[in-house]
């Protein structure tokens, strides 16, 4: 996918104005706010598990070569493949390259961000193999040409009434009078189609939640059973998952899908969580004759060890999106990136440079709310200000920032000149203000006064009329001493 | 007033008292020093603030942050506490001051002492000065904005609240989304006005729908910016600092508003 976060500001406009769009992200803060909440505060032991969840992730990356190679060793002895794939065009070239060997013509998909991050699909159909997304977000946004814009919910973006106009262009065999007008309704027909598409696949696909040292498993959870049909009616079952998805244990694996499900949708857990470890043995009645995982990295390890290793803790929940006030005012589109929101603010410049994702950390009022809901504890604003950090270092930071910066800093590192600024100033600028105490637009503060009047200064300033007032109070000797 | 209770020993306070405050609103600077007084502290302003350095240090300009975080420091180390009526301010010398001087064994170990003298106005006022009663009193239906710093970097929720309580004659109307962010974010406003606009918007229509006739909060900040968005929209919506109205010091006019 192109890379649009530079264009984030224009996006964001756009997304602004687009009434549809608006009244669908309302949904978000609707939908998954209060349902987390009440999740979260029917579990009296939820804090707990939130800082449990943290060392265990913690834990792994501190050794995560050690698991990854433990974790390696059990896939292979379980008769599966693990595939090291650095970039995402490594990876790409893998999943091709076992979907030719299985003389795939068509891959089902469950949904996985991951290949969404390395372009999977353009690049199977531009070899002639069809990807089919099961998962029922993931497929109106094929349907649509478009990418996901919520991590856990893909076609967050819109509303029904398009996904039935979607479906009645694309499903030509439907007939006209069929009742398409409620969620139920549309997912019936989606499964309709799809189910035909499960049997006709040969390869299927998914990415993991989380993938288990000690036994050598994936886990992938889905509301819709998707993921199940995908990897077990296919020949062959390829998950790509990232390098951070290591826990080391089963029991580890409990403890943090008890945090994920009431992060992202407020269910104590997932309708479905599967767990698949290697390929169909020879007395299981069904499954995949071939299990083959690839392993990106992609940028990754070189965040071990870096102010952004915490963000590896990520488990992928959406619950800093869902809590985000400029996600719901822009939706996922307008990040221009893969990830969208708080997470995708840090995770998008780890992943692509910081030279044209710059906007994505500084897109951020540092309320906080992101890190008071992650489940994993990550400092989101804390990382999106290193970023910034990155980004001033390097003379990235736009210009008319950079020195209207250094010029108020000149004065604040100045106490005397500042002071003797400020009771020049302040006066005058209250002076301005006239009757109403307020200006309608004011020479170099547009942005603020485009949306807003700015309330005028009072006058004096207080450290000028505390003076004053200590002074009168002050004998006469020594008039104002240690002011 | 039940506030002097604890004052044996005078602490000595040194006010921060935030630029916006300085610049713009001193009555919230005096109505902080009354605060003060009225519990028990010996009050004290120094001359060599300035800013906390939350814009450089949200730029991403770390030198210049601390630059200015040890004229903060030298300036304001030698009293028992620091307070600021600013939840963000507050904030940025608590928990953000010492990570400035992390690997300076000297600077870092003095940072951090420092930080922990350091506290938000209304905080420090409940918490450690243990005031129930200001003793003020004001004919408003308020509504309270729960600034984002304050809030989640200190907790700063039911302290404002319980001193509002004691008001006479004040009634607390709560907005829907008090926790929300106004849209400010320091420097975020100008830079990404348009989405600064639709949270700031969200947020006035939902004082407006408290049906209170003012507006409170504990940030200059917020406390202007959503102020602006009234004044803009025609509102009569009174808004003033948290300070102000439990000083009882209401004389300057307020920041937007007339009340309805
Ligand atoms: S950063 Fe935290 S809240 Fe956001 S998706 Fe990752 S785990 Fe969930």
């Amino acid at each position: 996918m192109e890379l649009a976060a530079k264009h984030f500001k224009a996006s964001a406009t756009k997304a602004l104005a687009d009434a549809q769009l608006q009244k669908a992200l309302g949904n978000v803060e609707k939908g998954f706010i209060g349902k987390r909440k009440k999740a979260a505060d029917a579990l009296p032991e939820f804090e707990a598990l939130r800082d449990n969840a943290r060392d265990i992730k913690n834990h792994v990356l501190a050794h995560l070569d050690l698991y990854l190679e433990e974790y390696e060793a059990k896939v292979t002895a379980s008769g599966g493949h693990v595939h090291w794939a650095e970039t995402a065009e490594d990876a790409r070239r893998i999943v091709l390259e076992i979907c030719q060997n299985a003389n795939a013509k068509t891959v089902t998909k469950g949904k996985s961000m991951i290949t969404e991050e390395i372009a999977l699909n353009d690049h199977l159909s531009a070899n002639g193999i069809e990807p089919v997304e099961t998962d029922l977000g993931e497929y109106i946004i094929q349907l649509r040409g478009e990418h996901p814009s919520h991590i856990i919910a893909p076609a967050v973006h819109l509303n029904k009434e398009q996904v039935e106009d979607d479906f009645r262009r694309v499903h030509t065999h439907l007939k006209a009078d069929r009742d398409l007008s409620e969620p139920v309704s549309l997912l019936s027909e989606a499964r309709e189609v799809l189910r035909k598409r499960y049997f006709a696949a040969d390869v299927g696909i998914t990415g993991a939640n989380f993938l288990i040292a000690e036994t050598g498993t994936s886990v992938i959870v889905t509301n819709e059973g998707n993921g199940d049909l995908t990897q077990t009616l296919g020949k062959v079952h390829v998950v790509v998952a990232s390098i951070e998805k290591i826990v080391p244990t089963l029991e580890d694996t409990a403890q943090i899908l008890r945090v994920l499900a009431r992060s992202a949708t407020g269910q104590d857990m997932s309708v479905y969580t599967t767990f698949s470890t290697g390929p169909k043995r020879e007395e299981d009645p069904d499954g995949p004759g071939e299990y083959h995982v690839v392993l990106l990295d992609n940028g990754r390890s070189s965040m071990l060890g870096t102010e952004y290793q915490d963000m590896l803790r990520c488990i992928r929940c959406g619950a800093c999106m869902n809590h985000c006030p400029v996600y719901h005012a822009v939706g996922g589109h307008a990040y221009g990136s893969v990830y969208p929101g708080p997470m995708g603010a840090v995770l998008t410049p780890s992943l692509n440079g910081i030279d044209e994702t710059g906007q994505l950390p500084n897109a951020s009022t540092f309320c906080g709310r992101c890190e008071s809901v992650c489940p994993m504890r990550i400092p989101l604003p804390k990382m999106m200000r290193h970023w910034r950090e990155r980004e001033f270092e390097r003379n990235l930071t736009p210009s008319t920032a950079r020195y209207g910066l250094k010029f108020w800093a000149f004065f604040a590192k100045r106490p005397k000149l500042y002071r003797l600024a400020a009771s020049f100033g302040m006066p005058l600028l209250s002076m301005f203000g006239g009757t109403s105490r307020r200006f309608k637009s004011l020479p170099l503060a547009g942005g603020w006064t485009r949306y807003r009047d700015l309330p005028a200064p009072e006058g004096r300033t207080f450290l000028q009329a505390w003076a004053q007032r200590e002074a009168l109070k002050q004998e006469p000797l020594n008039q104002g001493a240690g002011q | 007033m039940s506030a002097l209770s604890n004052a044996a020993a005078q602490p000595r306070v040194g006010l921060f008292a935030t630029c916006l405050v300085d610049l713009f609103r001193p009555s919230v600077g005096f109505a902080s020093v009354k605060l003060l007084q009225q519990a028990g502290c010996e009050v004290h302003v120094p001359v060599a603030q300035t800013c906390c350095g939350q814009p450089a240090y949200n730029t991403g300009d770390r030198a210049d942050t601390r630059e200015i975080a040890e004229q903060v420091i030298e300036a304001f180390e030698e009293f028992d506490f620091v307070v600021a009526p600013s939840g963000s301010c507050a904030s940025m010398l608590k928990k953000h001051y010492p990570g400035l001087f992390k690997g300076d064994t000297k600077w870092e170990e003095r940072a951090t002492r420092f930080s922990q003298k350091c506290h938000e106005l209304i905080s420090f006022l409940t918490d450690v000065m243990m005031v129930r009663d200001t003793g003020a009193r004001l004919d408003a239906a308020i509504t309270y904005h729960d600034s984002c710093s304050g809030l989640r970097e200190l907790g700063v929720q039911a302290q404002p609240r319980k001193l509002l309580s004691g008001v006479e004659g004040v009634e607390i109307r709560e907005m829907a989304d008090s926790d929300v962010c106004c849209g400010f974010g320091g420097t975020f406003c100008v830079k990404y006005s348009d989405i600064s606009n639709a949270i700031v918007t969200k947020k006035v229509g939902n004082i407006d729908t408290s049906g209170a006739d003012m507006l409170l909060a504990g940030d200059l900040g917020c406390l202007m910016n959503m102020a602006g968005k009234l004044k803009r929209q025609g509102s009569n919506v009174e808004v003033r600092h948290v300070a102000e109205v439990l000083a009882g010091v209401t004389d300057q006019p307020p920041i937007a508003g007339s009340g309805k």
